[in-house]
Order: C-alpha cells, then structure tokens, then sequence
C-alpha cells in the first residue's frame, strides 16, 4: 500500500508536471515541426537563471517569469538563426552542444556572483516571492492520503500552479496544432520544399515553432526549480534525453502525450525502486544501487515499447512514429 | 490558337514569344568547376503547354530549380510575369502564382490528403501564429478553401480518399495530389518535373487531360519529360536542352528531326560506321 502511495505521489508531484511542460515544448518542436531539438535542458536551465537570478536583484515576481522566458525566446533565436536553414541533424548536433555550453557557463566561476557557480543558486535564495503568493496554509496539510507542505517548496500550491500550467500549454497545443499554422508546421515536418513550393516562409514558421517550444520548456524549468533548486548539473543531457523518452513513450504529436508520458515515466521509475528496495535483499543490491537498477528496467521496458508500440501510448501510428 | 501564338515565332533556340509570360536571361549556373546551366535566352509563351527535353545530365532539373527559386544562379536575370525573379526565394515565387511539382513526388505522407490539399491554398490568415488562436478570424476562409479543395479532389478522382493519409495513396495517385495541391494556389503558371515519371500506363491518359485542361483554363504550363510520346501528345512548344544550353526549338515535330538533337541524344557519332572510327584512331 506505501509502494502506491510513493507512486501516486510521484506521478501528482510538481516535478513531473515540470518535466511535462518541457515536454510539451518539445512537443512543438519535434512532434509538430519535427525539429530534432537535442537541448531541450538548456533552455529550461535558461529558463530557471533567468528567474532566480532577477528575484535575487530583488524584481518583481511577473518580470522575474518574463526574463526567464524571453532568455530561452533569444536563445531559440541565436540558435536557429545559423541552423534553420540547414538540414535536420544539424540542428540536433548545435543544440546539444548549445545546452552544454549554457550548463557549463552556468557552472564557471567567472559568473560565480550570479549563478553561484558549480553550487548553484539555493532555493531559499529565490523561492520566497513565489511562496508568499501561496493560498495555503504555511504547514503541512494532508490531502486524502498525501501529505505535503501547503506552501514551501514541493508544495500543494506548487502542484496546483505547475498543473494548471500544464493543461494551460497542452490547451494551447490543442488550438495551434489544429490551426492552419499548425498544419503549415506538419507540412514542414513532412517535407520542407513541398512546402516551400506552396507558397510558405518554411524558415520562419521553423522559427517560430523552435522559440514557442523554448519558451514552453523555460516554464518548465522555472516550475522545476522552485521545486528543488538551481543546479546546472541536475539540467544535463540525461534530463534531454528523458524529455525525449517521456514523450516518445506518451506519443510525439498528441496533446496528451506529454502530460501522460511524464506521469507513466516517473512512476514507474518509483514503483520500480520501491519494489526492488522492498523485494530484494540488500546484500544482492546495495541500496546505492537502486538508482542505476530501476533506470536500467525502465530503459529495457522503453525499447520493448519502441519495438511493439513505436507511437506511443496515445500516437497514431500513421501520423508519426518512432 | 496555339498554332497562331507561335507562328510567326522562328524555330530557333532562344526564340522571342509574342507573349512571354517567363523570360530567362544570361542564366549560367556552376558546381565547382561544372557549368551545368548556361542558358543565354529564354521565353515561355503565355497560356501554352511548353515541353522541356533532353538527354540525362542536360541541365533540364537544374534549370527548372532556377527559375522557381530552388537554386540561385551566379548570373542571370529572369523575369516572371513582370516581376524580376532574381534571388527570390522559392516561397516568394509560389505566391506570385509559379507553382511547381518535383521529380520525386512530394506528397505529405502523413497527413491526410484533404489536408495536403488545404495547404496549397494562400491568403489563409490562420496560417499566421497569433490568428491562429482565433478561429472565428479563419473559419469561413477554411471553409472556402475545403469547398476549393473538394471540387479539384472530384476533378482529379481523389475525393474517395480525401481522408486517407498521402503516404497511403499508390504511385500516380500522389502525381495527381501534387497536381491538384499545386493548383489550390490558383497559379497562373504550373511547372511539372517529370509528371509522367512513375505513373502506370492507365493513370497516363487521365494525367495528360489534366495537363491539357490547365491550359483550357488559362495557365501556363512548362514540364520536364523523358517520355517522348507524351511531349508530342500535349505541347505546342518543345524546348530542348543539352550540356547546359539550349540547342533547338519549336514544335514537337519538327524539333524532333533537328540533326542537332539527334546528335545531343544519340552522340554525334551516331551514324558512322564502326570500322571508320577505328581507321580514324589509326591515322
């Protein structure tokens, strides 16, 4: 019973809800436009400096959001500036090494007053102006079996911002990707000069697309990290590559594929730790190596699904599929 | 009347039309060091059927990427309609009403044929980020454009199939998608490469009606081929290209008995005996 309860909190937890936005972002990217955006954590690393570093200059909440999501909208721009106009793969290689150069600027000691550095910037450092907004209580409160903190950190009110953010962009994916502009993005994820022939600046609607999927992926970061905290190390390849698997696991070019992907990732990801610490006996795995077992399971059960279900859980097989 | 357009046209490449709606100049186009366009004068008569042959490796795709925007030339001006085309993009070039077809088709295979057909509209105002949030801004339009779409579906036999994906069609039927995607555009002039490539004998008949109609209805058409017996059903004009340049012009049937076309398709050694070209190595 304690082993469904760890899961159902993983699977409401704000970190997941994070991690579903970013992958709502790259859901523009790949599952409409079929950018392949290799650095998704950049930009929700930009996203999460760009917030903790303007409340720590003492700005307003608003603008501190805003700085956050203009710092990955110029990012998107910077990159795909040079890129967009080339094929593919090219994209993939700059924005992976773009996202590193960002974490890696992150941690360098030159900007060590701003970003603090390899250590980061604590949460208590940032996190005050968005938990005195907070309508609940400044105690923990249990709600049916959860219990969680009303206001601080991973919180009740946490949970219910990231969520609502969460149906907010699903939403918006649901009008744009059945607009015309939407269609216009399909056609390029299809075939760029058939579209091209038809009549429509490919270059700009890529663009487009690249820096709305940013921008997504920012929020995300920023509601991650008031969960946590501003770590350039906890935004490396690996958080790129589970956006990559969430989504592919809840299906690319869905607006339910996101949210349904991250929930279905994380949990399992618990369920399988939580088992294993209960079942098997620690002179067989070392508790220190739970971590590492449960990643392999859940790898070994996503190429099992990319094998015999390569759309997804919610894809349609024709429309896009691994 | 495509008789009278051309007939005080002379039979000779670069001729000048009565009614050039696409004029070509100094086009030259090089790979390194391979010149693989080199086209000193060049016109389309408006509202005829134009064909554009020659051997493999004559440049013909080349061109036609030129004159739609696809490749830039390293010199040359053209000019479409009234319009200059230098360093115009391709999409530019669509929206002024010259639509083109590819080689290799380029059906959106998975999207739905309906929607592939709704893309090749303009003037949709949806197709902008911050009106697409608005669909009141765009739903009549999109109706126009569906209404649009069905009649050329019923026209091009497609409408069974307006909600199978693209990639689901046989062969001649995504020919006839582009064609029908091409012309949602209303354009006033159609570039086809290579229509006939790939299309099984029965569709043929139906593809070459349609070439024939566009014409009936005001457009322009130009088309790369290889299948001869298409080029004399349907041109008024037969342009033929070789090594990069323009070698004879006229109609399909004199073009054909040019010696210098004989000699671009068959070499120029075509008619000489064997025995005399190894006497001549010997000399």
């Amino acid at each position: 019973m304690d082993i469904l309860f760890d899961v159902l909190r993983t699977a409401i937890a704000p970190s997941t809800a994070a991690f579903a936005l970013a992958a709502i972002g790259l859901n523009f990217h790949f599952g409409l436009t079929g950018l392949l955006n290799m650095g998704q954590a950049g930009f929700m690393l930009l996203g999460m400096y760009g917030f903790a570093i303007s409340i720590q200059q003492g700005w307003p909440i608003w603008l501190a959001v805003i700085v956050g999501l203009v710092a990955a909208a110029l990012f998107a721009l910077l990159l795909g500036w040079p890129t967009l106009k080339l094929r593919g793969d090219y994209l993939a290689i700059v924005t992976i090494a773009a996202a590193e150069m960002v974490r890696f600027l992150g941690r360098s000691q030159s900007l060590k007053d701003l970003t603090g550095a390899s250590s980061g910037i604590r949460g208590s450092d940032y996190k005050a102006p968005f938990e005195e907004l907070s309508p609940f209580p400044d105690s923990i409160v249990e709600i049916g079996p959860f219990s969680m903190h009303g206001s601080r950190s991973s919180s009740w009110w946490l949970t219910l911002v990231t969520w609502a953010l969460v149906f907010v962009c699903a939403g918006l994916f649901w009008r744009l990707a059945n607009s015309p502009w939407g269609r216009v993005l399909k056609g390029v994820r299809e075939d760029e000069d058939a579209v091209r022939s038809l009549g429509k600046n490919v270059y700009s609607y890529k663009m487009q697309a690249l820096i709305i999927g940013g921008v997504i992926g920012a929020l995300g970061g920023i509601t991650w990290s008031l969960g946590n905290s501003v770590q350039p190390d906890s935004m490396g390849r690996p958080t790129t590559f589970w956006l990559w698997t969430l989504l592919l696991l809840g299906g690319a070019a869905t607006v339910f594929g996101p949210l349904l992907g991250s929930i279905l990732f994380w949990s399992s990801l618990t369920l399988v730790k939580s088992l294993a610490s209960a079942f098997i006996p620690s002179d067989v795995l070392a508790p220190t190596e739970l971590e590492p077992f449960s990643l392999v399971l859940v790898g070994v059960t996503l190429m099992l699904l990319v094998v015999f279900r390569p759309q997804g859980v919610l894809g349609n097989k024709k429309e896009l599929a691994f | 009347m495509a008789d009278t357009a051309f007939a005080s046209v002379p039979h000779e490449p670069g001729a000048a039309k009565p009614d050039a709606i696409l004029i070509a100049d100094g086009v030259t186009r090089r790979f390194g060091g391979l010149t693989a366009v080199s086209v000193d004068h060049f016109e389309v008569q408006r509202n005829t059927i134009t064909a554009l042959i020659g051997p493999n490796g004559a440049g013909k795709s080349t061109f036609f990427n030129l004159l739609t925007g696809f490749d830039q030339a390293q010199e040359g001006e053209g000019v479409f309609n009234g319009k200059p085309l230098r360093g115009v993009p391709s999409a530019k070039v669509a929206r002024a009403g010259m639509v083109r077809t590819f080689q290799l088709t380029k059906a959106l295979s998975r999207m739905t044929v309906i929607e592939n057909m709704r893309l090749g509209a303009q003037e949709q105002p949806g197709e902008n980020l911050l009106r697409a949030f608005a669909p009141p801004l765009w739903k009549a339009r999109e109706r126009e454009i569906t209404e649009q779409a069905h009649d050329l579906l019923h026209r091009f036999k497609l409408y069974e199939k307006r909600d199978d994906y693209a990639g689901s069609l046989s062969g001649g039927q995504r020919k006839l998608l582009e064609m029908a995607r091409a012309l949602m555009s209303k354009p006033t002039m159609v570039m086809l490469d290579e229509p006939m490539a790939g299309v099984n004998p029965a569709l043929t008949e139906s593809l070459l009606d349609h070439i024939v109609e566009l014409k009936e209805d005001g457009m322009t058409v130009l088309f790369v081929e290889h299948d001869m017996h298409m080029v004399r059903r349907i041109s008024d004009w037969v342009v033929v290209m070789a090594e990069g340049k323009i070698i004879a012009e006229g109609p399909a049937g004199t073009v054909m008995s040019n010696p210098a076309v004989q000699d671009a398709y068959l070499g120029a050694h075509h008619d000489t005996d064997l025995s005399e070209l190894s006497l001549e190595d010997d000399a």
